[in-house]
């Protein structure tokens, strides 16, 4: 190279060099950034298994329980309740539970593992917020042949007493119901179903 | 006293030397000119700089005595209003700040749509000014977590969970945005972050992008005409007058009347009837429970009422999102060769005056529990509220238009 001459060739290399080694170094910092976002090993650990003593629930009435930090809803479902779920199968919107909302147990009719025991998030599947609980005898303006169930006050959604979403209402899916298992005929562990009981 | 005026002078010209100083001042206010007819609906751009520096203020103070988790924000807010010398007057300068903001931007924003400043050449200085109002949406939306009240989770939950209606990537988004199952200490915390450090940086650093924007094409004005194209023989538009002194006093006095209402607020009705700091807000965040009726603050009801007025739930996403976003295509949408409302047919002021009733109109459907008609009435106006939008190329290139004068009037 003479003097005053620029090789511009040369220049190009090590822009190009730099910008693309620098650059790969920036763009790899996003993993970090981004993952330090995401529930931290303290947050998944809180997230555990529940166990909760259901001895006292009564027929028709509601326990709440916390799990990750949602509302779990266990409720306790007699014959009325139980028979009038099949009659509703044409109001609902999906009523064989097709749609992914469940583990596999709690594929059926009444979407739990025993018919008694209703288990579900109490989070409405449209924009998550906590629907209350009316039961049929209920004074509530929620139209006539209301057979008791969840009305989310948020946007309207309404669900049946399996967690089933009504036809016309802005939530698309039925309530979620989280893994759970009997350890006991009094006692629920929510969050784990390993070892089917 | 002539001593201390040369001694002042000489340490002008030291930094001067050293510092654009003088040239500045200059060039954006002393020998910035702008358009001589200002009127009412000038006053709050400045109104927003200054809502701006008091929330920045007021926000430094709050954040000495407010603790950023979910066991002790609640009851930080309260200390804060209870306990701290004046505290209370700090949260509701910040409160009413808030709203404040929110007011002084939408008729911020109404001036430009009545004078068409969002026209050629002023795309950019528009384009700007969308991103620091979708910013000022992003910065209202964490600090409104922040007190940890019921509207506050219950708020954050439900716009959290609009981007869980994104498909395929919805609950994975979801889950990272709150960093936890459900909106909890994590969120809060974050939440926090975004409120104090991140967001007020986008919101400067847009702010000083606005502004420069402004200062390189100038002001539009009430008539709509371009003061650059007569010029006097110093190249001084004929039909301008320099910032300082002239409008710098004409907005000193929109201020100090802006901050006596501002004053009424927040000495006399800091909750605004509920409209301000909504009632439930004054009880404390409750994972189990929603309160029996929610609903957003005032200022983004219209774009609430469009969302629950679509019955499916990622068409009602799509609907809000596209409602905040049709404000950034005015500039290709509004075909009239006239910009000011002054010149303009019948047909564009129909439109704006049917679009202001229905932005109007769906601000209050989007704080009242969704009956039937109110849920038919929200979607008849969020009909008329696209229809602004998206007719605007054939109503504003068939208006009969009046001729626009050469020069301000």
């Amino acid at each position: 190279m003479h003097d005053g001459e620029i090789d511009k060739q040369r220049r190009r290399f090590l822009t190009t060099a730099a910008t693309v080694v620098g650059g790969a170094g920036v763009a790899a910092s996003a993993v970090p950034f981004i993952s330090t976002m995401t529930p931290s090993a303290k947050t998944k650990a809180i997230g555990g298994p529940v166990e909760v003593d259901i001895s006292g629930l009564q027929p028709g009435q509601r326990q709440i329980v916390k799990w990750q930090g949602k509302p779990v809803w266990i409720i306790r479902r007699d014959e009325k309740i139980l028979s009038d779920l099949e009659t509703l199968n044409a109001e609902v919107r999906d009523p064989q539970s097709d749609v992914d909302q469940q583990p596999p147990y709690a594929k059926n009719t009444y979407r739990s593992r025993k018919p008694e025991f209703l288990v579900v998030i109490g989070l409405c599947t449209h924009l998550g917020c906590s629907p209350n609980y009316f039961t049929a005898e209920d004074q509530q303006d929620l139209g006539p042949g209301w057979k008791g169930g969840f009305f989310c006050p948020c946007h309207g959604s309404r669900f049946d007493l399996a967690g089933r979403v009504y036809k016309s209402v802005p939530a698309p899916t039925n309530l979620v119901v989280p893994p759970h298992r009997f350890v006991t005929d009094n006692r629920i562990l929510i969050g784990d179903d390993s070892g089917a009981s | 006293m002539n001593a201390v005026i040369k001694l002042l002078s000489a340490l002008l010209e030291w930094v001067d030397a050293r510092f654009p100083l003088l040239k500045m001042w200059n060039e954006h206010l002393a020998k910035y000119y702008a358009p001589k007819n200002f009127n009412f609906w000038y006053f709050f751009g400045s109104l927003a700089l200054v809502v701006l520096v008091i929330q920045i203020v007021t926000g430094i103070w709050l954040t000495m005595n407010y603790k950023p988790s979910a066991e002790h924000a609640f009851a930080s807010v309260e200390y804060i209003m209870r306990d701290v010398e004046w505290g209370w007057w700090i949260r509701y300068m910040h409160s009413t700040g808030s709203s404040a903001f929110f007011i002084v931007v939408y008729l911020h924003m109404f001036r430009a749509l009545l004078y068409g400043s969002f026209k050629k050449p002023r795309e950019l200085l528009w384009l700007t000014g969308m991103f620091i109002y979708l910013t000022l949406m992003a910065e209202a939306f964490f600090g409104y977590l922040l007190p940890w009240g019921q509207m506050s989770y219950w708020g954050a939950q439900v716009i959290i969970s609009l981007f869980g209606a994104v498909p395929v990537i919805g609950d994975q988004l979801a889950l990272w945005i709150r960093g936890d199952y459900v909106v909890s200490d994590v969120t809060l915390n974050r939440f926090f972050a975004f409120h104090v450090i991140a967001m007020p940086l986008v919101l400067l650093g847009l702010v000083f992008v606005h502004i420069i924007a402004l200062h390189e094409v100038g002001s539009n004005n009430p008539d709509g005409v371009e003061i650059k194209k007569f010029k006097d023989a110093n190249g001084i538009p004929l039909d301008g007058i320099p910032f300082h002194p002239y409008y710098t006093v004409k907005d000193i006095v929109g201020v100090t009347v802006f901050l006596i209402f501002f004053s009424l607020v927040v000495f006399y009705a800091p909750e605004m009837g509920g409209y301000f700091l909504e009632h439930a807000n004054f009880i404390p965040a409750d994972p189990l429970k929603t309160p029996e009726h929610i609903a957003p603050v005032w200022y983004f009801t219209p774009f609430y009422a469009i969302l629950r007025a679509v019955p499916s739930q990622f068409g009602g996403v799509v609907a809000m999102g596209l409602a905040t976003m049709m404000f950034f295509f005015l500039p290709w949408l509004d075909r009239s060769p006239v910009k000011s409302i002054r010149y303009r047919g019948w047909k564009y002021k129909t439109a704006l005056a049917t679009f202001v009733v229905s932005f109007l109109t769906l601000g209050w459907l989007g704080m009242e529990v969704a009956t039937p008609l109110y849920t038919w009435l929200a979607r008849f106006f969020s009909v008329i509220y696209f229809a602004f939008f998206f007719l605007m190329p054939f109503y504003t290139s068939t208006d009969n238009d009046k001729p626009v004068p050469d020069r301000v009037r």
